[in-house]
């Protein structure tokens, strides 16, 4: 069967800056990603894994290989790669419930069927009532879940997520994984996900892929088997507890190799 | 128990913490106080006969000349000639300049071309480019309007170029993650978001027009504030003088506070809740 998603030997070389060598990002990454997967990507910092989702976005270039999406390869960024980055991307000049119509104007989606859409997406990640905010009155969780219902309302192929909740405080960080979790156990939607949390990376995902430090490889590919619906109570399963274990080990040799450096 | 007292003493030194807020009423007093103060020197310096009235005039001789300049000099005509140069020339410039300086601040290629040239020519004054002014377009309102319009052009661009250069990366890769085409990006997201900063430059730059006019209208003028000032100076009007320095300070506070209002009111989402 057809990946939604192949990247295909995709390494990333940024150019030293003041005549020191080139630094390599990305080496030779291998990915497929089948359709309705949710993947989680779990790294240390600075390993490049916002740069791999950001090449697939089409927001930043690669300097070998290539990306595919549904057998087509892709260049530059477009409406069928939505994307959620890790705070302060909405407009601040447009409500809530324009900022989710954003894409949709785009698209040329009339107005009242933009509202209709706006509105639905507005329900699903629990806003109703704020349709009138700018983002400057909304909480980080709040503006985060817009950003969410704003990708989503665009009806895109994949959503990429770059470390969304990482600037969110713990209690709300849970709350927002939860719902990410059902809105993806109802819309279907083929997921990427970009984390450095253990626990954020196996309960929300499919499949983890582990990240060395730089230069960032795929280190492991652990499908995680546990049931859908997820509640937040899996995290005391003794299974989730041995993923967490098992990643954790991982994890930690390349943050310990990445602060040697 | 360090703690009551601790509290006791931060609130009455308020006023000693950087960037900590005081009640309206202490504000507002202290605003008046500051006009009431300079009033108060200025009385002592005048009615106390300690400067010549030649030199500086009493409040109250201020107060008589400019009525006089009102009832027998038409001074509102000279208030029209110099409000309608500003503002022509500022709105020309204002116009031309941002739209320059959005191209600019947006595209790398039109940055190389223009912002280096900018940068040299803003920093010739444009007061000395009035003799030449005079020379290629006349002594006429458009000669004024000119030094309004090159003296406010240059600074609009550069710094509009630089606000629109600020505009969150973020904001740009999220609208093309939603299909936004380049020229789809320009349109709906670098100008709302640059737009209220943009106003801020044009209330700061009206107010250096302000300046330029009075320099413009010393030389070469038979109408408008400047002339009347050079004017009282020949003819040793040393109050008419100063009534016409405060009447553009009053018109200059004027138009900022209708700016400043009008920013206030089109961008909510800009400015507080």
């Amino acid at each position: 069967m057809q990946p939604k998603l192949e990247i295909r030997n995709v390494s990333k070389r940024f150019p030293g800056v003041k005549k020191k060598p080139d630094v390599l990002a990305l080496d030779t990454v291998d990915l497929h990603i089948a359709t309705n997967e949710f993947i989680t990507v779990l790294g240390p910092s600075g390993c490049g894994k916002s740069t791999l989702l950001r090449i697939i976005a089409g927001l930043e270039e690669q300097s070998t290989g290539s990306v595919y999406l549904d057998g087509e390869e892709i260049d530059g960024p477009s409406a069928d790669r939505g994307m959620v980055f890790q705070a302060y991307s909405l407009f601040p000049w447009l409500n809530v419930a324009e900022n989710i119509e954003f894409g949709l104007k785009n698209k040329r989606i009339g107005a009242r069927e933009r509202k209709e859409i706006a509105a639905q997406y507005i329900d699903l990640v629990g806003l109703r009532g704020f349709e009138n905010h700018y983002a400057k009155q909304l909480s980080g969780g709040m503006q985060q879940r817009v950003a969410i219902a704003r990708a989503l309302a665009n009806d895109p192929e994949v959503l990429l997520l770059d470390e969304p909740f990482g600037a969110l405080d713990n209690q709300t960080r849970t709350l927002m994984q939860e719902q990410l979790l059902e809105i993806w156990e109802k819309t279907n939607k083929t997921i990427v996900f970009i984390t450095h949390d253990v626990e954020e990376s196996i309960y929300l995902a499919s499949r983890v892929l582990v990240m060395t430090s730089r230069p960032g490889k795929i280190k492991a590919d652990i499908p995680i088997e546990l049931e859908h619906p997820r509640s937040y109570q899996i995290k005391v399963d003794p299974r989730f507890l041995q993923y967490k274990e098992r990643l954790t080990e991982l994890i930690r040799e390349e943050s310990l190799k990445a602060i040697q450096e | 128990m360090n703690r009551p007292a601790m509290r006791r003493k931060s609130k009455r030194r308020r006023w000693l913490e950087p960037q900590s807020s005081i009640s309206p009423r202490l504000y507002l007093a202290l605003t008046l106080s500051s006009f009431a103060l300079l009033l108060a020197v200025w009385s002592l310096l005048t009615y106390g006969g300690i400067v010549d009235k030649l030199f500086l005039p009493s409040p109250s001789k201020i107060v008589e000349s400019g009525i006089t300049l009102f009832t027998e000099f038409d001074f509102i005509q000279d208030i029209l000639a110099t409000v309608y140069r500003v503002l022509v020339g500022f709105v020309l410039a204002f116009l031309a300049g941002s739209a320059l300086g959005v191209l600019i601040g947006t595209y790398k290629a039109l940055e190389a071309f223009f912002e280096p040239m900018i940068s040299f020519v803003r920093y010739m004054p444009v007061s000395a480019f009035i003799p030449l002014f005079i020379l290629w377009i006349g002594v006429g309102d458009v000669e004024k309007i000119s030094v309004i319009f090159f003296g406010s052009l240059f600074s609009i661009v550069l710094m509009t170029a630089v606000e629109v250069g600020g505009v969150r990366r973020e904001l740009l890769e999220a609208s093309y993650t939603l299909g936004s085409s380049p020229l789809g990006v320009l349109r709906s997201v670098i100008l709302p978001a640059s737009l209220p900063g943009m106003m801020e430059i044009a209330r700061l730059v009206l107010g250096w027009a302000w300046t330029y006019i009075i320099v413009a209208e010393l030389v070469a003028a038979s109408t408008g504030i400047g002339h009347v000032i050079i004017e009282s100076q020949r003819m040793l009007r040393t109050s008419n003088i100063i009534y016409g320095i405060l009447t553009i300070g009053v018109l200059g506070l004027i138009t900022d506070l209708i700016l400043k209002r009008a920013i206030r009111g089109m961008f909510p989402w800009n400015y507080g809740r």
